[in-house]
């Protein structure tokens, strides 16, 4: 089956990112079935190391950490690619209205966008997490505001590029509606470039989920989410393992989709893949 | 002032200026977001069931008043300085961050020379062996790089390094035993330096390394990658090979022709590579009990002390507008093709 495959996905990077993927979306779909024990039970033994009852230990508060990652897989993985595809669809949608219609749409969207870009990512984020309040929708939010401008800039770029182009105007002249024009001639063409950013942005919006759950901006306890369990960690550091294998799980999930992106960029032309990099910087 | 670079030069500086305000602004809505009231927030159970005194605390506070009046009452405060009250420490914002603002500047600069350093000699050496075994490595270990969970780096960093093999010294800026150095510039090793104390320099490198280090995994990883895409980009260019062939020796055309080329875009991203850094010291200096702005923002984000918070949000935007505007002026000095483009 392998064979079959396109150059580009039968590197190693490529097979261990969808391995590893693969294996994760498993895990959301089936840890009722694959933790041993409740998630959120305060049964056990306080700090055991990881050993022959409990794989990855129990933390602070006698709790299963194996169960506590494998649920904190249905709450990251899901959430995560919901916040990618809300950013796509909006940063999409207000890019392409900047590039399509120009002038003071175009003014408007873009002004809006460089004041994000205006901060750190983390900062802003935790700004308005804070203002919103500590929740985890409220962090989705947040991921929200300050993810959509990337997007917009890139389709904006190549709405802009597309408009004057030959089969695009043809199109108008036959007497296609704006929207008709838009749907048959500029999306596809926009698509795959999008795409390559929204997989290598899965990993990056992930961190930053997890990272305002760590400052206690996002999911509250007791429920088993990577960051926060990462941050109750560094209150009893000296038990390694209460910190280390949620931390795994952030950097496996994310590693396995930066390689799929880097793939996928790969199997694009390579001159899309620069031209993207730059108008997302 | 017709010279293109001045017009640039003022363009740029408009710009900045905007962004500055907007930046305010942001901080300005996001404060007035929040879905509590202010009178219930500082004023007693009593005090609340009285509405006069509710009355007067909105008409003294002006909270009465429209929010484009409030807005600007609000920049007038921040132009002399007054960025409100920490709800935890009870002592104005400013004085907080002014004490906080240069262990940041020491960290985040330490952290910022080695990525470049770092990540450029990585890029570089990953473009020469395009697609060799050294390459295949540096692509993974720059993705790990942007891929890990900085915050539990630092953990893991903490645990490993200090805690059991004792191989850096403890948390903080100096050993307690230590006095910090005079301060002229507020960076414990340039002021140690300047100083002559080299007891106290070698104290705070070495303190300094492991967070600065856990800090730059991420930029060093960003630079990598960028700087690898950029130095293939310029091997490929006529003028390149036109110099290999006219049998340039591969040191000249690698130092002359090639790296002068690409460092330019590279710049850019040291800027880029900055803010994500502003940001990283967020998730590292409290675990590190790095006195610093993002230990400040930790706590205040995690009692959430808006006051503080967004005292953070300001001064962090102000500080990453002004580097984004010094480096798009270099770039305009360094790059003429720049000015009449943007």
């Amino acid at each position: 089956m392998i064979r079959r495959l396109p150059e580009a996905w039968r590197r190693p990077l490529a097979v261990t990112g969808l391995v590893v993927t693969a294996a994760w979306l498993i895990v959301v779909v089936a840890a009722p079935l694959l933790a041993p024990y409740d998630p959120l039970a305060q049964k056990f033994p306080r700090l055991r190391p990881p050993g022959g009852e409990h794989w990855f230990g129990t933390d602070d508060l006698g709790r299963d950490v194996l169960s506590r990652v494998l649920y904190g897989a249905r709450l990251s993985i899901p959430l995560t690619l919901l916040l990618v595809a809300l950013s796509v669809v909006i940063g999409g949608l207000l890019g392409a209205c900047a590039g399509y219609f120009g002038r003071w749409v175009d003014e408007t969207i873009m002004r809006v966008a460089d004041l994000v870009f205006a901060f750190p990512t983390v900062i802003l984020a935790m700004a308005v997490a804070a203002s919103l309040g500590a929740s985890l929708r409220n962090a989705v939010l947040a991921v929200l505001v300050v993810s959509w401008p990337a997007y917009a800039r890139v389709t904006r770029g190549l709405v802009l590029g597309l408009r004057t182009r030959e089969f695009v105007l043809s199109g108008r002249l036959l007497g296609f509606s704006v929207w008709r024009s838009l749907r048959t001639d500029v999306v596809p063409n926009v698509a795959g470039p999008v795409l390559v950013l929204a997989t290598l942005d899965i990993g990056t919006q992930l961190l930053l989920l997890s990272g305002l759950s760590f400052l206690g901006l996002g999911a509250k306890p007791p429920t088993a989410e990577w960051g926060a369990m990462v941050a109750s960690a560094t209150q009893v550091f000296d038990k390694w393992w209460v910190g280390v294998f949620p931390g795994l799980a952030i950097l496996t999930v994310v590693l396995a989709f930066n390689f799929l992106g880097d793939t996928l960029r790969d199997a694009l032309d390579p001159r899309t893949a620069r031209a993207i990099k730059e108008r997302a910087l | 002032m017709k010279h293109p670079l001045f017009r640039f030069l003022a363009r740029r500086l408009a710009v900045s200026v905007l962004l500055a305000v907007g930046v305010t602004l942001i901080t300005f809505t996001l404060t007035n977001l929040v879905p509590g009231d202010p009178a219930a927030a500082n004023l007693g159970q009593q005090a609340l069931g009285n509405p006069a005194i509710v009355k007067q605390f909105r008409e003294q506070n002006g909270l009465d008043k429209p929010l484009p009046v409030q807005y600007v009452t609000y920049l007038g405060h921040l132009v002399q300085g007054d960025l409100g009250e920490s709800q935890q420490s009870h002592r104005p914002v400013d004085a907080d961050l002014a004490e906080f603002v240069p262990a940041t500047f020491e960290l985040a600069g330490a952290a910022l020379v080695l990525s470049l350093v770092v990540g450029v000699a990585f890029g570089v050496i990953a473009a020469l062996r395009r697609d060799r075994l050294v390459d295949q490595f540096l692509r993974v270990t720059s993705l790990a790089g942007v891929s890990v969970p900085t915050f539990w780096l630092a953990l893991l960093a903490f645990y490993f390094v200090f805690y059991r093999l004792r191989l850096a010294p403890g948390s903080g800026r100096l050993a307690p035993t230590m006095t910090p150095p005079p301060h002229v510039t507020g960076l414990y090793t340039v002021d140690a330096a300047m100083a002559g104390q080299w007891d106290v320099f070698a104290g705070a490198v070495g303190h300094l390394a492991l967070p600065a280090l856990v800090l730059a995994a991420y930029t060093i990883g960003l630079l990598t990658r960028f700087t690898r895409s950029a130095v293939l980009e310029v091997l490929g260019q006529d003028y390149v090979r036109a110099a290999r062939a006219k049998g340039l020796p591969g040191r000249v055309v690698l130092l002359q022709y090639v790296l002068r080329a690409a460092l330019v875009p590279i710049i850019t991203v040291a800027g880029l590579a900055f803010g994500s850094l502003l940001s990283g010291t967020v998730l590292v200096e409290s675990i590190f009990a790095w006195p610093g702005i993002g230990q400040y923002a930790y706590k205040s984000a995690t009692n959430l002390d808006l006051p503080a918070v967004m005292g953070v949000g300001l001064v962090v935007g102000a500080i990453y507008v002004v580097v984004n505007l010094i480096v798009d002026v270099l770039y305009g000095v360094i790059d003429p093709r720049v000015r009449s483009t943007t």
